[in-house]
Protein backbone atom coordinates (compact mmCIF):
# COMPACT_ATOMS: atom_id res chain seq x y z
CA UNK A 1 0.00 0.00 0.00
CA UNK A 2 1.42 3.39 -0.87
CA UNK A 3 1.98 5.87 1.94
CA UNK A 4 -1.14 7.90 1.50
CA UNK A 5 -3.48 5.28 0.15
CA UNK A 6 -5.79 5.67 3.12
CA UNK A 7 -5.80 9.49 3.16
CA UNK A 8 -9.27 10.05 1.78
CA UNK A 9 -10.67 6.66 2.63
CA UNK A 10 -13.26 5.74 5.19
CA UNK A 11 -13.23 2.64 7.33
CA UNK A 12 -16.58 1.90 8.94
CA UNK A 13 -16.91 -0.51 11.85
CA UNK A 14 -20.24 -1.97 12.94
CA UNK A 15 -20.09 -2.91 16.64
CA UNK A 16 -18.00 -1.02 19.18
CA UNK A 17 -17.08 -3.60 21.78
CA UNK A 18 -13.94 -5.68 22.39
CA UNK A 19 -13.43 -6.45 18.71
CA UNK A 20 -14.53 -3.16 17.12
CA UNK A 21 -12.80 -0.83 19.56
CA UNK A 22 -9.52 -2.72 19.59
CA UNK A 23 -9.66 -2.81 15.81
CA UNK A 24 -10.15 0.96 15.50
CA UNK A 25 -7.13 1.76 17.67
CA UNK A 26 -5.02 -0.92 15.98
CA UNK A 27 -5.93 0.49 12.56
CA UNK A 28 -4.62 3.92 13.56
CA UNK A 29 -1.49 2.34 14.92
CA UNK A 30 -0.96 0.54 11.62
CA UNK A 31 -0.95 3.89 9.88
CA UNK A 32 -4.48 4.33 8.48
CA UNK A 33 -4.86 8.04 7.84
CA UNK A 34 -8.43 8.17 6.64
CA UNK A 35 -11.64 8.31 8.61
CA UNK A 36 -12.54 5.65 11.15
CA UNK A 37 -16.18 5.53 12.22
CA UNK A 38 -17.47 3.13 14.87
CA UNK A 39 -21.21 2.44 15.13
CA UNK A 40 -22.94 0.75 18.03
CA UNK A 41 -26.56 0.61 19.07
CA UNK A 42 -25.52 0.51 22.72
CA UNK A 43 -25.51 4.12 23.96
CA UNK A 44 -22.80 3.53 26.59
CA UNK A 45 -19.12 4.35 26.06
CA UNK A 46 -17.72 0.90 25.13
CA UNK A 47 -16.84 -1.21 28.17
CA UNK A 48 -15.33 -4.51 29.24
CA UNK A 49 -17.93 -7.28 29.19
CA UNK A 50 -16.28 -9.97 31.37
CA UNK A 51 -16.66 -8.01 34.63
CA UNK A 52 -20.41 -7.63 34.01
CA UNK A 53 -21.09 -11.01 35.61
CA UNK A 54 -18.12 -10.79 38.00
CA UNK A 55 -16.61 -7.88 39.95
CA UNK A 56 -18.69 -5.19 38.26
CA UNK A 57 -21.98 -6.86 39.19
CA UNK A 58 -21.10 -6.94 42.88
CA UNK A 59 -19.60 -3.45 42.93
CA UNK A 60 -21.35 -0.13 43.11
CA UNK A 61 -19.11 1.20 40.36
CA UNK A 62 -20.47 3.22 37.51
CA UNK A 63 -19.62 1.89 34.05
CA UNK A 64 -17.02 4.65 33.61
CA UNK A 65 -14.67 2.61 35.78
CA UNK A 66 -15.00 -0.24 33.36
CA UNK A 67 -14.59 1.36 29.93
CA UNK A 68 -12.32 -0.07 27.24
CA UNK A 69 -10.90 3.37 26.40
CA UNK A 70 -11.51 6.84 27.75
CA UNK A 71 -13.53 9.32 25.71
CA UNK A 72 -10.35 11.36 25.18
CA UNK A 73 -8.53 8.38 23.67
CA UNK A 74 -11.04 8.27 20.81
CA UNK A 75 -10.66 11.98 20.25
CA UNK A 76 -6.89 11.78 20.37
CA UNK A 77 -6.80 9.06 17.72
CA UNK A 78 -9.51 10.77 15.72
CA UNK A 79 -11.88 7.83 15.94
CA UNK A 80 -15.51 8.82 15.48
CA UNK A 81 -17.90 7.06 17.85
CA UNK A 82 -21.54 6.89 16.83
CA UNK A 83 -23.20 5.34 19.85
CA UNK A 84 -26.88 4.60 20.21
CA UNK A 85 -26.96 4.11 16.43
CA UNK A 86 -28.20 0.86 14.97
CA UNK A 87 -27.10 -0.16 11.50
CA UNK A 88 -29.99 -1.61 9.45
CA UNK A 89 -28.37 -2.85 6.28
CA UNK A 90 -25.31 -3.01 4.05
CA UNK A 91 -25.34 -2.15 0.36
CA UNK A 92 -22.28 -3.85 -1.10
CA UNK A 93 -22.76 -2.50 -4.60
CA UNK A 94 -22.84 1.11 -3.48
CA UNK A 95 -20.43 0.45 -0.60
CA UNK A 96 -22.73 2.09 1.91
CA UNK A 97 -24.44 1.16 5.12
CA UNK A 98 -27.91 2.32 6.06
CA UNK A 99 -28.63 3.50 9.59
CA UNK A 100 -31.87 2.95 11.50
CA UNK A 101 -33.08 6.46 10.66
CA UNK A 102 -32.55 5.83 6.94
CA UNK A 103 -29.40 7.91 6.51
CA UNK A 104 -26.48 6.31 4.73
CA UNK A 105 -22.77 6.23 5.31
CA UNK A 106 -20.32 5.22 2.62
CA UNK A 107 -17.25 3.08 3.24
CA UNK A 108 -14.12 1.96 1.50
CA UNK A 109 -13.49 -0.79 4.03
CA UNK A 110 -16.18 -2.22 6.28
CA UNK A 111 -15.57 -4.25 9.42
CA UNK A 112 -18.30 -6.33 11.02
CA UNK A 113 -17.80 -6.66 14.76
CA UNK A 114 -21.42 -7.30 15.58
CA UNK A 115 -20.81 -10.01 18.19
CA UNK A 116 -23.75 -11.86 19.59
CA UNK A 117 -26.89 -11.41 21.64
CA UNK A 118 -28.36 -13.54 24.42
CA UNK A 119 -30.89 -16.18 23.46
CA UNK A 120 -34.25 -15.69 25.10
CA UNK A 121 -35.77 -19.16 24.76
CA UNK A 122 -39.39 -19.48 23.73
CA UNK A 123 -40.74 -20.66 27.05
CA UNK A 124 -44.45 -20.31 27.65
CA UNK A 125 -45.07 -17.22 29.81
CA UNK A 126 -41.52 -15.85 29.53
CA UNK A 127 -42.76 -12.52 28.15
CA UNK A 128 -44.85 -11.88 31.24
CA UNK A 129 -42.27 -13.07 33.78
CA UNK A 130 -41.40 -10.60 36.48
CA UNK A 131 -37.86 -9.23 36.73
CA UNK A 132 -36.42 -11.47 34.04
CA UNK A 133 -33.09 -10.37 32.59
CA UNK A 134 -30.38 -11.54 30.21
CA UNK A 135 -26.78 -10.57 31.06
CA UNK A 136 -24.78 -9.14 28.19
CA UNK A 137 -24.83 -5.35 28.44
CA UNK A 138 -24.15 -2.66 31.03
CA UNK A 139 -27.87 -1.91 30.88
CA UNK A 140 -28.68 -5.50 31.84
CA UNK A 141 -26.44 -5.23 34.92
CA UNK A 142 -28.06 -1.94 35.86
CA UNK A 143 -31.47 -3.67 35.72
CA UNK A 144 -30.28 -6.67 37.72
CA UNK A 145 -28.68 -4.53 40.43
CA UNK A 146 -31.76 -2.31 40.76
CA UNK A 147 -34.14 -5.21 40.81
CA UNK A 148 -32.13 -7.05 43.45
CA UNK A 149 -31.88 -3.97 45.64
CA UNK A 150 -35.67 -3.61 45.55
CA UNK A 151 -36.40 -7.29 46.06
CA UNK A 152 -37.50 -8.30 49.53
CA UNK A 153 -36.76 -12.04 49.42
CA UNK A 154 -34.05 -11.94 46.77
CA UNK A 155 -34.82 -15.39 45.39
CA UNK A 156 -33.09 -15.69 42.04
CA UNK A 157 -33.42 -18.52 39.55
CA UNK A 158 -30.77 -18.69 36.86
CA UNK A 159 -31.80 -20.60 33.75
CA UNK A 160 -28.66 -22.09 32.25
CA UNK A 161 -25.47 -23.31 33.91
CA UNK A 162 -22.84 -21.90 31.54
CA UNK A 163 -19.99 -19.60 32.56
CA UNK A 164 -22.17 -16.50 32.63
CA UNK A 165 -24.85 -18.24 34.69
CA UNK A 166 -22.31 -19.58 37.16
CA UNK A 167 -20.49 -16.28 37.51
CA UNK A 168 -23.78 -14.49 38.03
CA UNK A 169 -24.67 -17.07 40.68
CA UNK A 170 -21.43 -16.44 42.58
CA UNK A 171 -21.88 -12.67 42.35
CA UNK A 172 -25.54 -12.65 43.35
CA UNK A 173 -24.77 -14.94 46.27
CA UNK A 174 -22.22 -12.40 47.40
CA UNK A 175 -24.95 -9.75 47.20
CA UNK A 176 -27.11 -11.78 49.57
CA UNK A 177 -29.45 -13.53 47.13
CA UNK A 178 -30.75 -17.07 47.38
CA UNK A 179 -29.65 -18.61 44.11
CA UNK A 180 -30.89 -21.66 42.20
CA UNK A 181 -29.46 -22.76 38.85
CA UNK A 182 -31.59 -24.82 36.47
CA UNK A 183 -29.60 -26.64 33.80
CA UNK A 184 -31.21 -28.58 30.96
CA UNK A 185 -28.27 -30.95 30.35
CA UNK A 186 -27.12 -33.60 32.81
CA UNK A 187 -24.20 -31.43 33.90
CA UNK A 188 -23.43 -27.72 34.07
CA UNK A 189 -20.98 -26.27 31.51
CA UNK A 190 -21.87 -29.22 29.25
CA UNK A 191 -21.43 -27.19 26.07
CA UNK A 192 -18.08 -25.67 26.96
CA UNK A 193 -16.00 -27.98 29.10
CA UNK A 194 -15.25 -31.52 30.19
CA UNK A 195 -17.07 -33.56 32.87
CA UNK A 196 -14.08 -33.17 35.21
CA UNK A 197 -14.48 -29.38 35.30
CA UNK A 198 -18.27 -29.60 35.52
CA UNK A 199 -17.97 -31.70 38.66
CA UNK A 200 -15.51 -29.27 40.22
CA UNK A 201 -17.79 -26.29 39.62
CA UNK A 202 -20.89 -28.14 40.81
CA UNK A 203 -19.17 -28.86 44.10
CA UNK A 204 -17.86 -25.31 44.35
CA UNK A 205 -21.32 -23.83 44.00
CA UNK A 206 -22.96 -26.34 46.32
CA UNK A 207 -20.34 -25.56 48.96
CA UNK A 208 -21.17 -21.90 48.59
CA UNK A 209 -24.87 -22.49 49.08
CA UNK A 210 -26.05 -22.27 45.47
CA UNK A 211 -28.56 -24.97 44.51
CA UNK A 212 -27.85 -26.61 41.18
CA UNK A 213 -30.45 -28.79 39.47
CA UNK A 214 -29.48 -30.56 36.27
CA UNK A 215 -31.80 -32.26 33.75
CA UNK A 216 -34.25 -29.42 34.27
CA UNK A 217 -35.89 -28.37 31.05
CA UNK A 218 -37.94 -25.26 31.81
CA UNK A 219 -41.20 -25.38 29.86
CA UNK A 220 -43.25 -22.56 31.32
CA UNK A 221 -43.29 -19.66 33.74
CA UNK A 222 -46.35 -18.47 35.62
CA UNK A 223 -46.23 -15.07 37.22
CA UNK A 224 -48.58 -13.49 39.66
CA UNK A 225 -48.01 -10.45 41.85
CA UNK A 226 -44.33 -10.36 41.07
CA UNK A 227 -43.73 -13.99 42.00
CA UNK A 228 -42.53 -16.32 39.26
CA UNK A 229 -43.24 -20.04 39.31
CA UNK A 230 -40.91 -21.83 36.97
CA UNK A 231 -42.20 -25.17 35.74
CA UNK A 232 -39.94 -27.87 34.33
CA UNK A 233 -40.71 -30.74 31.99
CA UNK A 234 -40.53 -33.24 34.88
CA UNK A 235 -43.25 -31.19 36.67
CA UNK A 236 -40.89 -29.83 39.31
CA UNK A 237 -41.47 -26.17 40.15
CA UNK A 238 -39.29 -23.36 41.48
CA UNK A 239 -40.35 -20.00 42.90
CA UNK A 240 -38.41 -16.83 42.29
CA UNK A 241 -38.55 -13.04 42.47
CA UNK A 242 -35.99 -12.65 39.71
CA UNK A 243 -34.90 -14.76 36.74
CA UNK A 244 -31.62 -14.52 34.89
CA UNK A 245 -31.44 -16.15 31.49
CA UNK A 246 -28.04 -17.52 30.57
CA UNK A 247 -28.72 -20.18 27.96
CA UNK A 248 -26.22 -19.07 25.36
CA UNK A 249 -25.98 -16.61 22.53
CA UNK A 250 -27.14 -16.07 19.00
CA UNK A 251 -24.59 -14.64 16.60
CA UNK A 252 -25.51 -11.30 15.04
CA UNK A 253 -25.20 -12.43 11.43
CA UNK A 254 -28.31 -10.81 9.97
CA UNK A 255 -26.57 -7.78 8.38
CA UNK A 256 -23.98 -10.03 6.76
CA UNK A 257 -26.49 -12.64 5.66
CA UNK A 258 -28.84 -10.08 4.11
CA UNK A 259 -25.89 -8.59 2.25
CA UNK A 260 -25.17 -12.01 0.76
CA UNK A 261 -21.93 -12.70 2.62
CA UNK A 262 -21.00 -16.32 3.30
CA UNK A 263 -22.39 -17.55 6.61
CA UNK A 264 -21.51 -20.74 8.38
CA UNK A 265 -22.32 -20.78 12.09
CA UNK A 266 -21.07 -17.17 11.99
CA UNK A 267 -19.69 -14.86 9.33
CA UNK A 268 -17.14 -16.88 7.34
CA UNK A 269 -13.72 -15.28 7.18
CA UNK A 270 -10.32 -16.36 5.92
CA UNK A 271 -7.13 -16.25 7.96
CA UNK A 272 -6.82 -12.49 7.36
CA UNK A 273 -10.40 -12.00 8.68
CA UNK A 274 -11.63 -11.07 5.20
CA UNK A 275 -15.12 -12.17 4.15
CA UNK A 276 -16.00 -13.22 0.61
CA UNK A 277 -16.27 -9.49 -0.21
CA UNK A 278 -12.73 -8.08 -0.47
CA UNK A 279 -13.80 -4.80 1.15
CA UNK A 280 -15.55 -6.38 4.12
CA UNK A 281 -13.86 -7.97 7.12
CA UNK A 282 -15.38 -9.59 10.20
CA UNK A 283 -13.88 -10.03 13.68
CA UNK A 284 -14.78 -11.29 17.15
CA UNK A 285 -17.69 -13.37 18.41
CA UNK A 286 -19.54 -13.09 15.09
CA UNK A 287 -16.93 -14.92 13.02
CA UNK A 288 -16.56 -18.49 11.89
CA UNK A 289 -12.86 -18.85 11.24
CA UNK A 290 -10.08 -21.34 10.69
CA UNK A 291 -7.74 -22.15 13.54
CA UNK A 292 -4.38 -23.15 12.10
CA UNK A 293 -3.15 -24.77 15.26
CA UNK A 294 -6.12 -27.11 15.63
CA UNK A 295 -6.71 -27.45 11.88
CA UNK A 296 -10.41 -26.79 11.99
CA UNK A 297 -13.05 -24.09 11.74
CA UNK A 298 -14.34 -22.62 15.00
CA UNK A 299 -16.48 -19.85 16.39
CA UNK A 300 -15.21 -18.56 19.71
CA UNK A 301 -16.73 -16.36 22.38
CA UNK A 302 -13.77 -14.74 24.04
CA UNK A 303 -11.92 -11.49 24.53
CA UNK A 304 -8.72 -13.12 23.24
CA UNK A 305 -10.32 -13.96 19.91
CA UNK A 306 -11.90 -10.51 19.58
CA UNK A 307 -8.66 -8.67 20.31
CA UNK A 308 -6.38 -10.89 18.24
CA UNK A 309 -8.65 -10.85 15.20
CA UNK A 310 -8.94 -7.07 15.56
CA UNK A 311 -5.17 -6.73 15.24
CA UNK A 312 -5.03 -9.04 12.22
CA UNK A 313 -7.81 -7.14 10.45
CA UNK A 314 -6.10 -3.80 11.08
CA UNK A 315 -2.81 -5.02 9.65
CA UNK A 316 -4.50 -6.69 6.67
CA UNK A 317 -6.49 -3.56 5.79
CA UNK A 318 -3.27 -1.56 5.86
CA UNK A 319 -1.80 -3.96 3.34
CA UNK A 320 0.49 -5.80 5.72
CA UNK A 321 1.01 -9.51 5.96
CA UNK A 322 -1.03 -10.84 8.83
CA UNK A 323 -2.66 -14.15 9.53
CA UNK A 324 -4.68 -15.23 12.49
CA UNK A 325 -2.77 -17.99 14.22
CA UNK A 326 -3.64 -17.74 17.89
CA UNK A 327 -4.06 -20.34 20.58
CA UNK A 328 -7.36 -19.57 22.27
CA UNK A 329 -7.43 -18.64 25.95
CA UNK A 330 -10.18 -17.75 28.36
CA UNK A 331 -10.76 -17.18 32.05
CA UNK A 332 -13.56 -17.22 34.59
CA UNK A 333 -13.64 -15.90 38.16
CA UNK A 334 -16.13 -17.38 40.64
CA UNK A 335 -15.92 -16.85 44.43
CA UNK A 336 -12.20 -17.07 45.19
CA UNK A 337 -11.57 -19.46 42.32
CA UNK A 338 -9.78 -18.40 39.17
CA UNK A 339 -10.12 -20.65 36.14
CA UNK A 340 -7.70 -20.10 33.27
CA UNK A 341 -8.02 -22.15 30.12
CA UNK A 342 -5.76 -22.40 27.12
CA UNK A 343 -6.25 -24.38 23.94
CA UNK A 344 -9.24 -26.35 22.69
CA UNK A 345 -9.84 -29.68 24.39
CA UNK A 346 -12.25 -31.11 21.80
CA UNK A 347 -10.99 -34.42 20.47
CA UNK A 348 -8.85 -35.34 23.47
CA UNK A 349 -8.45 -39.01 24.38
CA UNK A 350 -6.36 -38.70 27.52
CA UNK A 351 -6.75 -36.55 30.63
CA UNK A 352 -4.09 -35.93 33.29
CA UNK A 353 -4.82 -34.18 36.56
CA UNK A 354 -2.11 -32.53 38.61
CA UNK A 355 -2.97 -31.46 42.15
CA UNK A 356 -0.57 -29.14 43.95
CA UNK A 357 0.31 -29.45 47.61
CA UNK A 358 -1.34 -26.29 48.81
CA UNK A 359 -3.81 -25.17 51.43
CA UNK A 360 -6.22 -23.76 48.88
CA UNK A 361 -7.61 -25.68 45.93
CA UNK A 362 -4.98 -25.61 43.23
CA UNK A 363 -4.90 -28.03 40.33
CA UNK A 364 -4.76 -28.32 36.58
CA UNK A 365 -6.30 -30.64 34.01
CA UNK A 366 -4.26 -31.46 30.94
CA UNK A 367 -5.99 -32.73 27.81
CA UNK A 368 -4.05 -34.80 25.28
CA UNK A 369 -4.76 -36.43 21.96
CA UNK A 370 -2.33 -39.31 22.01
CA UNK A 371 0.93 -37.52 22.84
CA UNK A 372 -0.14 -34.07 21.74
CA UNK A 373 -1.19 -31.56 24.37
CA UNK A 374 -4.43 -29.90 23.25
CA UNK A 375 -5.54 -27.82 26.21
CA UNK A 376 -5.09 -27.03 29.90
CA UNK A 377 -7.65 -25.95 32.46
CA UNK A 378 -5.97 -24.42 35.49
CA UNK A 379 -7.71 -23.76 38.78
CA UNK A 380 -5.96 -21.15 40.95
CA UNK A 381 -2.83 -22.13 39.12
CA UNK A 382 -1.47 -19.49 36.76
CA UNK A 383 1.78 -21.40 36.54
CA UNK A 384 0.06 -24.40 34.97
CA UNK A 385 -1.76 -22.09 32.58
CA UNK A 386 1.45 -20.41 31.45
CA UNK A 387 3.31 -23.70 31.13
CA UNK A 388 0.44 -25.19 29.16
CA UNK A 389 0.46 -22.19 26.82
CA UNK A 390 4.19 -22.64 26.19
CA UNK A 391 3.91 -26.38 25.59
CA UNK A 392 0.97 -26.07 23.22
CA UNK A 393 2.74 -23.33 21.27
CA UNK A 394 6.04 -25.18 20.98
CA UNK A 395 4.31 -28.54 20.52
CA UNK A 396 6.54 -30.09 23.13
CA UNK A 397 6.07 -33.69 24.20
CA UNK A 398 5.43 -34.01 27.89
CA UNK A 399 6.35 -36.72 30.36
CA UNK A 400 2.92 -37.28 31.87
CA UNK A 401 4.13 -39.35 34.80
CA UNK A 402 6.22 -36.38 35.92
CA UNK A 403 3.43 -33.98 35.08
CA UNK A 404 0.99 -35.54 37.55
CA UNK A 405 3.58 -35.75 40.34
CA UNK A 406 3.26 -32.65 42.53
CA UNK A 407 6.73 -33.27 43.93
CA UNK A 408 8.28 -32.70 40.51
CA UNK A 409 8.92 -28.97 40.32
CA UNK A 410 6.66 -27.27 37.77
CA UNK A 411 9.35 -26.27 35.28
CA UNK A 412 9.66 -26.88 31.53
CA UNK A 413 12.99 -28.66 31.92
CA UNK A 414 11.46 -31.21 34.29
CA UNK A 415 8.48 -32.05 32.12
CA UNK A 416 9.57 -31.96 28.50
CA UNK A 417 10.64 -35.18 26.83
CA UNK A 418 13.70 -34.40 24.76
CA UNK A 419 13.40 -35.99 21.35
CA UNK B 1 -2.24 12.80 43.00
CA UNK B 2 0.82 10.95 41.73
CA UNK B 3 3.15 11.66 38.81
CA UNK B 4 4.05 8.42 37.05
CA UNK B 5 6.60 8.00 34.27
CA UNK B 6 6.19 5.27 31.68
CA UNK B 7 9.22 4.56 29.49
CA UNK B 8 8.08 2.91 26.29
CA UNK B 9 9.90 0.12 24.48
CA UNK B 10 11.14 2.82 22.11
CA UNK B 11 12.67 4.63 25.07
CA UNK B 12 10.22 7.49 25.08
CA UNK B 13 9.37 8.88 28.52
CA UNK B 14 5.74 9.77 29.08
CA UNK B 15 4.79 11.46 32.33
CA UNK B 16 1.20 11.04 33.50
CA UNK B 17 -0.78 12.19 36.49
CA UNK B 18 -3.21 9.87 38.19
CA UNK B 19 -5.38 9.90 41.28
CA UNK B 20 -7.40 6.68 41.33
CA UNK B 21 -7.62 3.36 39.55
CA UNK B 22 -4.76 1.12 38.55
CA UNK B 23 -1.59 2.00 36.69
CA UNK B 24 -2.87 -0.17 33.83
CA UNK B 25 -6.00 1.98 33.51
CA UNK B 26 -3.90 5.13 33.56
CA UNK B 27 -1.67 3.72 30.82
CA UNK B 28 -4.57 2.52 28.66
CA UNK B 29 -6.43 5.80 28.99
CA UNK B 30 -3.32 7.54 27.73
CA UNK B 31 -2.58 4.98 25.01
CA UNK B 32 0.85 3.97 26.32
CA UNK B 33 2.06 1.56 23.65
CA UNK B 34 2.58 -1.97 24.93
CA UNK B 35 0.03 -1.75 27.73
CA UNK B 36 -3.22 -3.24 26.41
CA UNK B 37 -5.00 -4.41 29.55
CA UNK B 38 -7.11 -6.89 27.58
CA UNK B 39 -8.57 -8.68 30.61
CA UNK B 40 -9.60 -5.47 32.31
CA UNK B 41 -7.20 -5.91 35.20
CA UNK B 42 -7.71 -9.38 36.64
CA UNK B 43 -4.31 -11.04 36.09
CA UNK B 44 -5.57 -13.08 33.16
CA UNK B 45 -3.88 -11.60 30.09
CA UNK B 46 -0.42 -10.34 31.09
CA UNK B 47 -0.72 -7.49 28.57
CA UNK B 48 0.17 -4.94 31.25
CA UNK B 49 3.73 -6.09 32.01
CA UNK B 50 6.15 -3.43 33.29
CA UNK B 51 9.52 -3.33 35.02
CA UNK B 52 9.49 -1.09 38.05
CA UNK B 53 12.59 1.08 38.43
CA UNK B 54 14.72 -0.79 40.98
CA UNK B 55 14.72 2.18 43.34
CA UNK B 56 10.92 2.41 43.30
CA UNK B 57 10.05 -1.15 44.23
CA UNK B 58 9.59 -0.01 47.79
CA UNK B 59 6.77 2.31 46.68
CA UNK B 60 4.98 -0.15 44.42
CA UNK B 61 5.48 -3.23 46.56
CA UNK B 62 6.48 -6.68 45.39
CA UNK B 63 4.67 -8.82 42.82
CA UNK B 64 2.05 -11.20 44.19
CA UNK B 65 2.26 -14.94 43.57
CA UNK B 66 -0.12 -14.90 40.62
CA UNK B 67 1.77 -12.04 38.97
CA UNK B 68 5.03 -13.95 39.24
CA UNK B 69 3.38 -17.13 37.98
CA UNK B 70 1.96 -15.27 34.98
CA UNK B 71 5.29 -13.66 34.12
CA UNK B 72 8.06 -15.99 35.23
CA UNK B 73 8.35 -17.82 31.92
CA UNK B 74 8.07 -14.62 29.88
CA UNK B 75 11.19 -13.87 27.83
CA UNK B 76 11.31 -10.39 29.34
CA UNK B 77 10.76 -11.33 32.97
CA UNK B 78 13.07 -9.98 35.61
CA UNK B 79 12.92 -9.39 39.36
CA UNK B 80 11.26 -6.00 38.80
CA UNK B 81 8.43 -7.38 36.68
CA UNK B 82 4.87 -6.48 37.65
CA UNK B 83 1.42 -6.67 36.13
CA UNK B 84 0.62 -2.99 36.50
CA UNK B 85 -3.14 -3.66 36.72
CA UNK B 86 -2.31 -4.86 40.24
CA UNK B 87 -0.85 -1.54 41.34
CA UNK B 88 -3.41 0.94 42.60
CA UNK B 89 -2.58 4.62 42.24
CA UNK B 90 -2.09 6.57 45.45
CA UNK B 91 0.04 9.50 46.57
CA UNK B 92 2.81 7.17 47.65
CA UNK B 93 3.45 6.30 44.01
CA UNK B 94 4.43 9.86 43.17
CA UNK B 95 7.63 9.84 41.12
CA UNK B 96 7.55 6.15 40.20
CA UNK B 97 9.20 5.18 36.91
CA UNK B 98 8.04 2.12 34.96
CA UNK B 99 9.62 0.58 31.90
CA UNK B 100 7.06 -1.05 29.59
CA UNK B 101 8.21 -4.63 28.94
CA UNK B 102 8.68 -5.83 25.36
CA UNK B 103 5.91 -8.15 24.24
CA UNK B 104 6.85 -11.76 23.65
C1 LIG C 1 -21.31 -11.47 31.21
C2 LIG C 1 -20.19 -11.88 30.29
C3 LIG C 1 -19.00 -12.40 30.81
C4 LIG C 1 -17.96 -12.77 29.98
N1 LIG C 1 -16.79 -13.23 30.52
C5 LIG C 1 -15.73 -13.49 29.73
C6 LIG C 1 -14.46 -13.87 30.28
O1 LIG C 1 -14.30 -14.01 31.48
N2 LIG C 1 -13.43 -14.07 29.43
C7 LIG C 1 -13.55 -13.92 28.07
O2 LIG C 1 -12.58 -14.10 27.34
N3 LIG C 1 -14.75 -13.59 27.53
C8 LIG C 1 -15.82 -13.36 28.32
N4 LIG C 1 -17.03 -13.00 27.75
C9 LIG C 1 -17.15 -12.97 26.29
C10 LIG C 1 -16.65 -11.67 25.71
O3 LIG C 1 -17.21 -10.58 26.38
C11 LIG C 1 -16.98 -11.63 24.24
O4 LIG C 1 -16.27 -12.67 23.61
C12 LIG C 1 -16.61 -10.30 23.61
O5 LIG C 1 -17.41 -9.28 24.14
C13 LIG C 1 -16.75 -10.36 22.11
O6 LIG C 1 -16.54 -9.10 21.58
P1 LIG C 1 -17.18 -8.65 20.19
O7 LIG C 1 -16.76 -7.24 20.02
O8 LIG C 1 -16.84 -9.64 19.15
O9 LIG C 1 -18.75 -8.76 20.36
P2 LIG C 1 -19.76 -8.09 21.39
O10 LIG C 1 -19.08 -7.83 22.67
O11 LIG C 1 -20.97 -8.93 21.37
O12 LIG C 1 -20.09 -6.68 20.73
C14 LIG C 1 -20.82 -6.53 19.57
C15 LIG C 1 -21.36 -5.13 19.52
O13 LIG C 1 -22.00 -4.92 18.28
C16 LIG C 1 -23.15 -4.12 18.47
N5 LIG C 1 -24.04 -4.37 17.34
C17 LIG C 1 -24.50 -5.57 16.87
N6 LIG C 1 -25.28 -5.40 15.81
C18 LIG C 1 -25.34 -4.06 15.57
C19 LIG C 1 -26.01 -3.24 14.61
N7 LIG C 1 -26.76 -3.77 13.65
N8 LIG C 1 -25.84 -1.90 14.69
C20 LIG C 1 -25.07 -1.34 15.66
N9 LIG C 1 -24.43 -2.06 16.59
C21 LIG C 1 -24.56 -3.40 16.55
C22 LIG C 1 -23.69 -4.59 19.80
O14 LIG C 1 -24.48 -3.59 20.40
C23 LIG C 1 -22.41 -4.85 20.59
O15 LIG C 1 -22.01 -3.76 21.37
C24 LIG C 1 -18.10 -12.64 28.58
C25 LIG C 1 -19.30 -12.14 28.05
C26 LIG C 1 -20.33 -11.76 28.89
C27 LIG C 1 -21.60 -11.22 28.30
S1 LIG D 1 -4.68 -6.22 32.54
FE1 LIG D 1 -4.74 -8.34 32.19
S2 LIG D 1 -3.18 -9.02 33.52
FE2 LIG D 1 -3.16 -6.90 33.89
Amino acid sequence: MSENYSNNKTCVVIGASHAGVNFAFALRKEGWQGKIILFDKDPTLPYHRPPLSKAYLTSKDAIEKNVLKSQESYEKDNIILQLGTEVSSINRLKKTIVLHDGTTQSYDKLVLATGARPIIPSILGIEEASNLFPLRTAGDVENIRNSLAKSQHKRVVIIGGGYIGLEAAASLKKLGATVTILEREDRILARVTTPEMSTFFEDLHSNNGVEIHTNKNVISIKTSEGLNTIICEDNSTFKSDMIIVGVGIKVNIELARDAGLDINNGVSVDSTTQTNDENIYAIGDCTFHYNTHYDRFVRLESVQNAVDQAKVAAAAICGKNATYDAIPWFWSDQYDVKLQMVGLSTGHNKVCVRKEESENTKFSIWYFKDNTLLAVDAINNAKAYVLGTKFIKNQKRIDTSKLVDPFVDFKPANLVVES
Amino acid sequence: MAKITFITTENKSIILEGTTGSLMQLAVDNSIPGIDGDCGGVCSCATCHVHVHPEHVEKTGEASEIETDMLELNDHYNEYSRLCCQIEINEKLDGVVLQVAESE
